[in-house]
């Protein structure tokens, strides 16, 4: 077992630096091209579960809730031996791609709807009265007044979502935790532990922690601009503010 | 269609059923402790950060703290996992036969558990902090003019609130951990997860044809998901109407 001091350790890491770096850049691609699915699945069954019709709004929960209440390790897994076992193999990155894209989806469906439910019910009305169709309505008057409530929660799942791209792992991944793993255990580069670990953790903390900073502080912002509001109403009549709640 | 019916047989043998059943205990018993534990410790941490403020000794612990909550909520799960392979010491009590594992299995599991509990807590930590700042503050003014010293205050009166306040968030995070501890899979065949796994990759020994065909992954699949969707299913639901019946109670605290 080697140490973070011993500098051979260190001189190991940095001889096989490009393992890392290919193992960054497939996380990268995997975890981007994710977020792009996630996000047209997010806001498709988002939209299906605030259209206030009955069918769509069922196939909506369904998904949501088969997605959200089984493991995305269960998922990935299911996706690859499926595939591969009736003969459509299609690689574990895309593999990756899918299952991490289906899995966030539902994720960012239950936070495109309750951005959409927060938006008052007189918006749609007077969209409505306008005379604008179902995608002005929602692209004009709905979604610019709930992106700023969804943003947040949106960054956090893409947090969730790079750190979940080490489910690629169980079905023989090329992501950078997996990369790691055969570097430390293997035959001519292994027993680099420490700074290996280091190094990987420290890739995903320069990702992940700048994003969920970002997330937080939008929150606390809209948060302190939502208390404003609150006492903004209370000053001017009381009685106003409680017909509108 | 006979391969199906292949496939569903192995769901009658005895022996099978039993192994998923050991696995879907583990699950519950390794995810409840994490939970607890991780409550234990995330409530450390919340109270550290949020109140340790004053002070040189106070102000380390508290850099302390945000250090590990944020190391730990923005690294993924199995590389702690990993790491506490090779690095978590494990007592000599857990280097030995117990449950039906083996030594080396019983090692792994509660290195694996170490860095589960690890990972949960900095979590928890985020959601007891989440509760702390929904106190008033005249709780706390109200407490020390009663006489109360810091420890009893936060003992008697501001965590029990805090507490009552995120349970049904402390709910669903058992939800995701029953889901998180599916990535013990990585390394050892303890859990449903693993076991499942374990069953498919023997299929063709039990499902009488001697081959491992589609159906098989997804009977066994399936019924993993199942056991996961029912459990994890049913937890949401208390959660739900653990907070509609919140909603509908007028908010005391807030009139302060």
């Amino acid at each position: 077992m080697s140490g973070i001091f011993s500098l051979r350790a260190w001189e190991k890491v940095w001889l096989y630096r490009g393992t890392f770096l290919l193992g960054l850049f497939n996380t990268v691609r995997t975890a981007v091209f994710a977020i792009l699915l996630a996000l047209a699945l997010g806001i498709l069954f988002g939209l299906m579960a605030t259209s206030g019709k009955r069918a769509l709004r069922a196939v909506s929960r369904v998904y949501v809730e088969l997605i959200q209440n089984t493991p995305v390790l269960l998922q990935t897994c299911f996706l690859y031996y499926a595939l591969a076992f009736s003969g459509h193999s299609i690689g574990i990155i895309t593999t990756g791609i899918l299952a991490l894209g289906i899995y966030t989806g539902a994720y960012m469906a239950e936070v495109v709807r309750a951005g959409i439910e927060a938006v008052p019910k007189g918006q749609f009305e007077a969209a409505q009265s306008q005379g604008f169709s179902y995608l002005e309505k929602m692209y004009y008057i709905i979604l610019p007044q709930s992106i700023k409530i969804m943003l947040p929660p949106m960054v956090n799942q893409v947090v969730n979502l790079i750190k979940n791209t080490s489910c690629l792992y169980i079905i023989g991944g090329a992501d950078l935790i997996s990369l790691t793993y055969s570097f430390v255990t293997g035959e001519n580069t292994g027993g680099a532990y420490a700074p290996a670990y280091l190094i990987s953790g420290l890739l995903f903390f320069v990702i992940c922690f700048p994003l969920s900073k970002t997330a937080s502080s939008w929150e606390t912002a809209l948060k302190r601009r939502e208390q404003r509001q609150v006492f903004a109403r209370k000053n001017a009549g009381g009685k106003e503010a409680m017909a509108d709640e | 269609m006979s391969e199906l019916e292949a496939s569903m047989s192995m769901l009658a043998n005895k022996n099978i059923l039993l192994y998923i059943g050991k696995g879907i205990l583990f699950t519950l018993i390794i995810s409840v402790i994490a939970v607890l534990c991780g409550i234990l410790i995330g409530s450390v941490l919340a109270l550290v950060r949020n109140y340790c403020t004053r002070g040189i000794l106070q102000r380390i612990l508290h850099a302390l703290a945000v250090v590990y909550i944020e190391v730990f909520r923005n690294t993924p799960l199995l590389l702690w996992i990993f790491i506490c392979l090779v690095f978590c010491p494990c007592p000599e009590f857990f280097s030995r036969k117990m449950f039906g594992l083996t030594s080396v299995e019983t090692k792994l599991l509660f290195k694996a558990a170490v860095a589960l509990i690890l990972f949960t807590s900095s979590v928890i930590a985020e959601i007891v902090r989440g509760g702390l700042n929904g106190i008033a503050k005249g709780q706390f003014e109200a407490a020390h003019s009663q006489g109360f010293g810091t420890v009893r205050t936060f003992v008697y009166i501001i965590l029990p609130q805090a507490y009552r306040n995120i349970m049904p968030t402390l709910l669903s995070q058992v939800t995701s951990t029953i889901k998180d501890s599916s990535y013990l899979a990585n390394i050892a065949v303890i859990e449903l997860m693993a076991r499942v796994k374990q069953i498919l990759s023997s299929a063709s020994q039990y499902n009488g044809t001697g081959n491992i065909h589609v159906s098989d992954v997804f009977v066994l699949f399936g019924v993993a998901a199942v056991i996961y969707f029912v459990i994890n299913y049913t937890l949401s639901c208390i959660v739900r109407s653990m907070q509609k019946r919140r909603s509908r109670q007028p908010k005391l605290e807030r009139t302060a």
